[in-house]
């Protein structure tokens, strides 16, 4: 205050937060899961960038996939990357995906009063082979799901996904019961499906789609042949297996 | 001298007075320019309006007005907005200037640090964008921004590179880059002139898209000057241009009514 | 009581101008089994010989990845390596978070001679009891370094620290101008050969007492290298190949009858532990 006291609350007008669009998501199978994003990144009416990766590979089975305030979720995951590459000092493997959840709800609640403005989604292969899909709130809160939409398009495709994946509002013909997992080639369809209909009719959704896919250890990527392009990332020829597919997005 | 150990800056109790001094002394409400101790940029002061970027076929090339804005007033018209950093960097920014000069002795100190390890290890434009954008990002995190937008531009071991990273710690990176009403104004010229494109853009093509872009801008942004400057980097190195007039026609004014003089 | 009057502070000078602290701790160094490291025109690698602490003990960890591009090998005090490859590995991450680079190898080496200088000058401190072959790889190529407790830091062709390591030494100065353009399992054969001088009488490179080190790109035997030859180190059953390669003591040095004898004990083999007390 100009008389010198601070009698009352300061007032700062800089505001640390934008908000950069873009939509994520990821869907679990049995032995394996797809975690995917779009490529354009926005602020207001302005595309800044029609290519930034908002999926990272974290290990040879996990992936992270982050939206919301860019410049956080950037810093957000080189952290998390730099903690794998202690754990990896300490204990010469990679981390297992339900610890690596639980180191990120714990970094992102770290920073509870100054939260990272970012929605995360981990997904991956657990120690018991299963397709597993984490997803977290900007605070730390998560859970285990089979599928979930984040960001921008969220309101857009989670609908969707309920409605695809969990079979929501379908009556299974009678006599029969819905699967409790898709196979690959269908979810793979679903999530295309997803992000060439969230680019339709959502204005900062497009430019380009990146999905991963990580397949459990000895079971084949069956259905993934049908996808051209598709590009492997395995480090390992044994272990876990990892893919890449990038496709197209409508630009306007 | 404050004579008055109650203003000595220890907290004030008027129940307990060990020095006798009551009725404590008030001070005389004059402002006082530390009181609110260290101040933090809540907004830019003198600005600089947009920087453009673009990359082309041998590397990358900026351009800059000379312009620093005080407000609507054309303060300082020969302020030089682009940087060599090192020997194969440029960084171009709009946004506050004092800030920005605070930014070009940070990255000058980094290169001096590099260069006296005499390793062969300096920086090139991907490290320096790096680094700066952890200078931006770690700014905002303290509630205290360096209030710019910066284009990092460079070429080294036969690539381009171009990047941006603003006051929030934001980054990306395109083939053509542009910040302020840049964005708005020439992002669509040069987006359609570039992007796709770059491979193949000459020099002269570039320069010439680039000239054109800033001619635009001064037609249209209110913050802008007809005199800019404009950076190379390509193999062979950082080259920032003497300042290039901009040749404008204003005639056309001569027949729109309420624009300039009037004679009926 | 002591062996010299100047021992029992490092910041006072003996009327020779020496530290005996200082040279007490490169003693330690002396005191750790063999580690052995050599550079071609595109591999640096590292050799280690493992002690056990008897039949039911693990042997001791002799390498330490730093990051993809650097790794070390130690002799001496283990306890002392593990603060030193921590604070390299801060300084590696540190690297990657302000400028997305790969640390430079030698100024790696060179932070952690630094801190071992500190050591030798500071009242209340003492220098550390380890030596360290750094292998690393960066844009001028493969590296090899050695760090010393008193400060020092050299880079080498190829270099052996720990017990007996002139024997090593001795094998690397006959032969280190082919290194070169030696293939990455010519090198390890080199490497092995020389690591082998180090050994007692009775006592053979194994499976379970070799450790061996690489940055640069995969070899003949490897599997799963990534393309920029990331820092690995091999230990167990695929080391086998290569011990196999190794041509037998006694024909060894039917090929090379010159080859000098082991050096004399007390030329730097340091056999046995520093007597504090006479």
């Amino acid at each position: 205050m100009p008389d010198g006291s601070f009698a009352h609350p300061q007032q700062r007008q800089f505001n640390p937060y934008s908000d950069n669009g873009g939509t994520i998501l990821a869907i679990a199978g049995a032995d394996f899961t797809v975690i995917a994003g779009d490529t354009r990144q926005s602020e207001g009416y302005s595309i800044q960038t029609r290519y930034a990766p908002k999926v990272f590979r974290l290990t040879d089975r996990a992936v992270l996939a982050v939206n919301g305030f860019a410049a956080d979720g950037n810093m957000f995951v080189k952290k998390v990357k730099q903690r794998l590459e202690w754990y990896r000092h300490a204990h010469a493997k990679d981390m297992p995906l339900r610890a690596i959840a639980r180191l990120i709800q714990t970094m992102l609640y770290a920073q509870r009063f100054f939260p990272y403005y970012v929605y995360n989604i981990l997904g991956g292969i657990e120690e018991d082979g299963t397709g597993a899909v984490y997803s977290f709130d900007p605070v730390g809160s998560y859970e285990r799901e089979a599928c979930r939409a984040a960001g921008a398009a969220q309101s857009l495709v989670q609908p969707f996904l309920d409605n695809q994946i969990y079979f929501k509002n379908q009556k299974a013909a009678p006599g029969t019961t819905h699967p409790a997992h898709l196979p690959l080639s269908d979810v793979l369809s679903i999530v295309i499906d997803s992000f060439t209909s969230a680019t339709e009719r959502h204005i900062e959704v497009g430019d380009g789609l990146e999905i991963y896919v990580v397949v459990a250890q000895g079971r084949s990527p069956q259905g993934l042949d049908a996808f051209r392009g598709a590009q492997e990332l395995s480090t390992q020829p044994n272990g876990d297996r990892m893919f890449i597919i990038r496709r197209e997005l409508k630009k306007d | 001298m404050d004579h008055f150990p109650t203003n000595w800056g220890r907290p004030r109790n008027d129940a307990f007075d060990p020095y006798g001094t009551y009725p404590i002394h008030q001070r005389p409400a004059v402002k006082d320019n530390f009181a609110e101790g260290v101040q933090h940029t809540q907004q830019p002061i003198v600005t600089g309006t947009s920087v453009l970027a673009i990359q082309y076929k041998d590397g990358i090339m900026m351009a800059a007005d000379n312009l620093a804005s005080y407000g609507s007033l054309a303060r300082f018209k020969d302020v030089r907005r682009l940087h060599a950093v090192g020997t194969s960097t440029v960084i171009g920014a709009s946004g506050d200037m004092s800030d920005f000069q605070a930014i070009q002795s940070i990255l000058d100190d980094l290169v001096i640090d590099e260069f006296t390890h005499g390793d062969g290890h300096d920086l090139g434009p991907a490290e320096v964008h790096e680094y700066l954008s952890r200078v931006m990002y770690a700014r905002r995190s303290k509630m205290n921004p360096l209030w710019n937008s910066l284009l990092v531009g460079g070429f080294r071991d036969g690539k381009r590179f171009l990047s941006y990273v603003d006051l929030l710690g934001t980054t990306y990176s395109a083939p053509s880059i542009a910040t302020g009403y840049g964005a708005y104004i020439a992002i669509p010229l040069l987006r359609a002139a570039v992007d796709g494109k770059q491979d193949q853009l000459t020099e002269e093509a570039a320069k010439s898209i680039l000239h054109e872009c800033m001619r635009v801008l001064f037609y249209r942004d209110a913050r802008s000057l007809d005199k800019y400057q404009l950076a190379i980097v390509s193999e062979a190195g950082v080259q920032i241009s003497d300042q290039i007039q901009l040749d404008t026609t204003w005639n056309f004014a001569e027949g729109i009514r309420g624009y300039g003089a009037q004679t009926q | 009581m002591f062996r010299n009057t100047y021992d029992s502070d490092n910041t006072v000078f003996s009327p020779q101008g020496r530290l005996h602290q200082v040279e007490y701790a490169l003693e330690a160094v002396k005191q750790g089994s063999a580690a052995v490291g050599l550079r071609s025109k595109t591999h640096a690698i590292l050799l280690a010989l493992k002690r056990s602490f008897g039949e039911l003990a693990s042997y001791q960890q002799k390498m330490y990845r730093i990051d993809d591009h650097v790794g070390i090998a130690i002799a001496g005090l283990t306890s002392d390596a593990r603060v030193l490859s921590n604070f390299m590995r801060q300084q590696a991450m540190s690297s990657r978070m302000l400028f997305n680079r790969p640390a430079p190898v030698n100024r790696l080496v060179g932070s952690i001679a630094d801190k071992a200088q500190v050591n030798t000058q500071e009242y209340g401190r003492r220098p550390y009891g380890v030596g360290l072959l750094v292998i690393g790889q960066d844009k001028q190529g493969p590296h090899l370094y050695e760090f010393s407790p008193s400060g020092n830091s050299y880079e080498y062709y190829a270099m052996s620290i720990g017990a007996r390591s002139q024997s090593a030494k001795t094998y690397l100065e006959k032969h280190y101008e082919s290194f070169a353009d030696c293939t990455l399992e010519e090198l390890i054969k080199h490497g092995l050969h020389a690591l082998r001088e180090t050994l007692q009488q009775d006592k053979e490179l194994t499976i379970n007492n070799t450790s061996i080190g690489i940055v640069g790109p995969g070899g003949a035997h490897e599997e799963n290298v990534t393309p920029e030859g990331n820092f690995r180190i091999l230990e167990g059953d695929v080391i086998q190949v290569y011990l196999d390669s190794m041509i037998p003591k006694e024909t060894a040095e039917g090929a090379a009858p010159q080859a000098p004898p082991p050096a004399p004990a007390g030329a730097g083999t340091g056999e046995e532990d520093v007597q504090m007390g006479e």
